[in-house]
């Protein structure tokens, strides 16, 4: 297989078994690439790709531009912040005057959930979903995976458990959802409050209790308590929770085994992960960094391609 | 399907000798000097050169394999998108002398991505270009190769195949076959 089964990268769910692998694939180039003394292409230098980012963000965006140049695309970036949205502006509107500026492809992030695939239906550009609220945030999913791949040989087999504040993440979601197409077991662990009810219909298995999670799996994916989503309070107090679900290397000493740490960052250092596992050697969270750069290179090479 | 035999495997054999013979003449010691196969057909030419080389001088030369795929000026003007090859160099080229190696030399284009994506490995100090066949009349680009195995007239309407052995054929042979008119 050599091309998508998609014009859009809107989430994982819209992604088949073999766009993961072909994602994969030209993924394992774009990294032999980034490694390279001079780490351009020019693959989409006749692109230009909009960074659309009506949510804060830091590391997607940066890893998306610098992913957009190192393939040579014109890049340009837009925020709503200081934008015309504030002065009532609808998205279909603000987008399409960006793609009257000859846009071609446009990366967006969103607070609302479906706000990308709203887009996708009134605009002719490729449209890739950079997180659109509690929803989706296919690459890093995707980063996720590959990052496995890279660390454990397949994903096939292997024993995932995400910890953490699952009910506000669209990480865990996509997660979820990428693991299974790829053959993982994937269970989810956090306090009773931060885990939506319907959860184990997507059938992960569910755990209240860290230290079972982290006995039972290869990798620990550990999530962010994301304070901002929190309109009440979820858990009693920060260092309440830390003391429960915080991953230290007194729990990790515990068990008779060696585990993957992941995390897709920012680190709430001292909550949910300590710095004593943060940054040891089981920890491939700088590995994800890098691995995140390759794999949205190749989404927007992957795509630039479907007609 | 007309098909044609170009080169059987004594002849590749023979060429693959005397292109050892010359890159000896040439490159003296092979103090400076690397191969890159070009991805994904040229490092089979490659792999059996390398070995035949160090046979004939007891010289390992530094080889590695390069592919061209994000250096095309093809991209989004084909119906679907090429697929990468692994692109496996461990060193630098910054002022060597490069002997880029492939199967066949048809319209240029390959060669000129390749050296476009050669460059990102450093700056050299002269580049060669070894073909075991060159299809004459047929170049979009001002690209001759240094080292030719065999010179030869096709139409568009053909291709040269390239069999190897290793590959699962009976014996390595390179034929001219008409491409098949869809009706």
């Amino acid at each position: 297989m050599q091309q998508l089964s998609t014009k859009h990268l809107l989430g994982i769910k819209g992604l088949n078994e073999q766009d993961i692998q072909l994602i994969f694939e030209t993924a394992d180039n774009f990294k032999e690439v980034i490694n390279r003394p001079i780490k351009k292409v020019p693959s989409l230098r006749d692109i230009t790709i909009a960074n659309v980012f009506f949510e804060n963000s830091t590391r997607t965006r940066l890893s998306f531009e610098l992913a957009e140049k190192r393939l040579s695309a014109d890049v340009i970036n837009f925020s709503s912040s200081n934008s015309s949205v504030k002065k009532g502006e609808t998205l279909v509107d603000t987008v399409n005057n960006i793609l009257s500026m000859k846009v071609d492809m446009v990366v967006m992030r969103h607070s609302s959930p479906g706000a990308p695939h709203f887009l996708s239906q009134n605009i002719d550009a490729n449209i890739v979903n950079a997180g659109d609220g509690t929803h989706e945030h296919p690459t890093q999913a995707l980063l996720d995976a590959f990052s496995i791949r890279e660390k454990l040989g397949d994903v096939a087999g292997k024993k995932v458990a995400i910890i953490g504040d699952i009910l506000h993440s669209r990480v865990a979601l996509s997660n979820i959802f990428c693991l299974q197409k790829l053959g993982a077991e994937v269970m989810v662990c956090g306090p009773i409050t931060l885990l939506p009810k319907y959860i184990s219909s997507l059938g992960v298995k569910v755990e209240l209790d860290v230290k079972k999670a982290l006995e039972w799996c290869d990798v620990a994916n550990v999530l962010r308590i994301q304070l901002e989503r929190q309109q009440i309070k979820y858990f009693p107090s920060l260092r309440e929770y830390s003391l429960y679900y915080g991953v230290d290397k007194k729990l990790l000493d515990q068990l008779n085994k060696e585990i993957v740490i992941m995390h897709p960052g920012p680190i709430n250092r001292g909550v949910e992960l300590n710095s004593d596992v943060a940054d040891s050697e089981h920890s491939i969270i700088l590995n994800q960094v890098e691995n995140g750069v390759a794999v949205r290179m190749a989404v927007l090479y992957l795509l630039a391609g479907v007609k | 399907m007309q098909k044609r035999l170009v080169l059987d495997q004594k002849q590749i054999s023979i060429i693959l000798d005397r292109f050892c013979y010359q890159l000896i003449e040439n490159h003296d010691d092979f103090d400076n000097t690397v191969l890159l196969g070009l991805q994904p057909r040229g490092v089979m030419v490659l792999d059996r050169l390398e070995k035949r080389l160090e046979e004939i001088s007891g010289v390992k030369v530094p080889s590695g394999y390069l592919d061209a795929t994000f250096h095309r000026d093809d991209f989004r003007r084909r119906n679907i998108p090429l697929k990468a090859n692994e692109t496996k160099i461990d060193f630098l080229i910054e002022n060597k002398n490069v002997v880029l190696v492939d199967d066949v030399l048809f319209k240029g284009r390959s060669a000129r991505a390749a050296m476009d994506a050669m460059i990102a490995f450093g700056r050299p100090r002269k580049v060669e270009l070894m073909v075991l066949i060159d299809r004459k009349y047929t170049r979009d680009y001002p690209i001759k190769p240094d080292y030719c195995g065999r010179e030869v007239n096709t139409l568009e309407s053909q291709y040269v195949s390239v069999e190897w052995a290793l590959n699962g054929f009976e014996k390595d042979a390179i034929w001219i076959t008409e491409k098949e008119v869809k009706s």
